[in-house]
């Protein structure tokens, strides 16, 4: 489902003197249907950003991304933001929203985006955020004064709202308590149960034991350093 | 539907305008899809308002088409074609929310009239009519029904922007053009407000060109940016893509200046 092969990335800093920094080269890796798959390595080795380029919101100096039958690293816009809507899912550490709007709305969107009508969407976005152990009494509220669990919680409702076929997953236990953490695991192995392609990183080495079923090192496409 | 399959509604090919010797917008080409919203953003003077009027008719550009799908006679070149012609996608099809809502709105007429006048000017005669569409619209953008018939200069300049949004949609067009539309109006009103344009894109397949200098507003409302400078189109791409991973100095200078909250 999702396949990465000989992925570049290097970040051009133009207006700092046109500084070269090379953060990737030969990355390689794929997801398969079912299955869930680690990336791992140390802080600042890349697994973000990686995870970014397979989302197509940072460009690729050179290699395949295919989700599906797309090449995100060379797709027009149009087919990107399609992908998105109905292949592609991704959860990321930080839950951006339009501020006043309210938390069911806000999970409900990428149903909605879909064309699913009002009166469903709904329904699951609530049924999400009571499994979710989100306070009914939030729903009508804006997630933007939440805490940050509790955002998190929101991000991760939002993200599993569709049954997108991939999903790619930053974080997602972290700043959890243990019951919630455990509502997580549920949905990750419920997506796997149904054929979800899942990328994720977790610092949560019990958590990552649980749900993935292969650890990729991304500090093994780091580039070489020249001199 | 597979994407290759949609036709777009607005296929812009070679815009360019200059204003004597100095550059208003230069060689400017992309295309619109329906359902789509553009953003275009650069600082002031990067000839973002003069490509959005060339494109909407407002201002004849020097070279370039701007290439529209018409309901009746499928993609028509609006830079050619007759005034009158033009005119009548200005009040059908097309809407355009300016900054200032005092330059969309009437202000010495009622916010049901100014609504109605819309409808009045595509033939719709029934008052009855006229008035319970006006209320509907009125509604929808948050206004109460009870203020139809007071005048714009009576609202606040967010429910003034919200009554020219009303005026500009109500007769169902397909492609808006909006200026600035958050420009100058209290946070608190801007977020009711892209949370409004958020919907109304959504229901109703609107598509829209909105030039703003305002990254978080783009973030937030547009799927595609375009980043002009000195009228030069200097990167384009996917929204997220172009603020989290700008390529071009320029760009990267932009998205690294903002402040943050």
């Amino acid at each position: 489902m999702i396949a990465v092969e000989n992925l570049a990335k290097r970040f051009v800093l133009r207006n700092q003197g046109g500084a070269v920094i090379p953060v990737m080269e030969g990355a390689s890796l794929s997801v398969a249907p079912g299955e869930c798959v680690a990336l791992v390595g140390a802080s600042g080795v890349g697994k973000s950003t990686l995870m970014r380029m397979i989302y197509g919101n940072y460009t690729a100096q050179a290699g395949r991304i295919m989700v599906g039958d797309v090449d995100v690293a060379c797709a027009p816009p149009r087919a990107i933001l399609e992908l998105r809507r109905h292949t592609l899912g991704y959860v990321s550490q930080f839950l951006r929203v339009v501020p006043r709007v309210p938390t069911v709305e806000v999970v409900a969107e990428p149903l909605l985006a879909l064309g699913v009508d009002d009166g469903t969407a709904r329904a699951r976005a609530r049924d999400l955020l009571a499994r979710l152990n989100i306070p009914e009494r939030l729903w009508p509220l804006s997630p933007t004064t939440f805490s940050g669990g509790e955002q998190q919680r929101v991000n991760l409702a939002r993200g599993f709202a569709h049954d997108y076929p991939a999903l790619l997953l930053d974080e997602p236990t972290a700043s959890l308590d243990a019951t919630n953490r455990a509502v997580v695991l549920d949905l990750i192995r419920d997506a796997k149960g149904r054929g979800a392609a899942i990328l994720g990183i977790f610092h949560d080495a019990a958590a990552r034991a649980q749900v993935c079923d292969r650890e990729v090192d991304v500090s093994a496409f780091a580039p070489e350093v020249a001199a | 539907m597979t994407p290759d399959e949609v036709r777009p509604l607005l296929k812009v090919e070679g815009l360019s305008k200059s204003y004597g010797g100095r550059v208003g917008c230069a060689a400017v080409s992309f295309d619109l899809y329906p359902g789509e919203v553009m953003g275009i953003v650069g600082e002031s003077g990067s000839g973002k308002s003069t490509l959005l009027n060339c494109l909407a008719g407002h201002l004849p550009p020097d070279a370039g088409a701007v290439m529209f799908d018409t309901r009746a006679d499928g993609m028509r070149d609006t830079v050619t074609m007759s005034e009158p012609e033009r005119r009548m996608l200005g009040r059908t099809d097309w809407a355009f929310v300016h900054q200032h809502a005092r330059d969309g709105l009437r202000m010495n007429v009622s916010a049901g009239g100014n609504v109605g006048e819309r409808l009045m000017a595509v033939g719709a005669r029934h008052y009855g009519d006229i008035r319970g569409q006006a209320i509907d619209w009125l509604g929808r953008v948050e206004i109460a029904a009870d203020r139809i018939d007071d005048r714009p200069h009576q609202f606040s300049g967010g429910m003034q922007q919200r009554l020219q949004i009303a005026r500009n949609l109500v007769t169902g067009p397909r492609l808006v053009f909006m200026d600035e539309p958050t420009g100058g109006l209290d946070v608190s009103v801007q977020a009711r407000l892209l949370d409004l344009m958020r919907g109304l894109v959504r229901e109703m397949g609107l598509s829209a060109v909105i030039v703003t200098h305002d990254l978080a507003v783009v973030r937030l409302l547009a799927h595609r940016l375009m980043v002009m400078k000195d009228g030069y189109v200097v990167e384009t791409g996917l929204t997220d893509q172009v603020l989290d991973d700008p390529q071009h100095a320029y760009t990267q200078l932009l998205v690294s200046s903002v402040l943050q909250v």
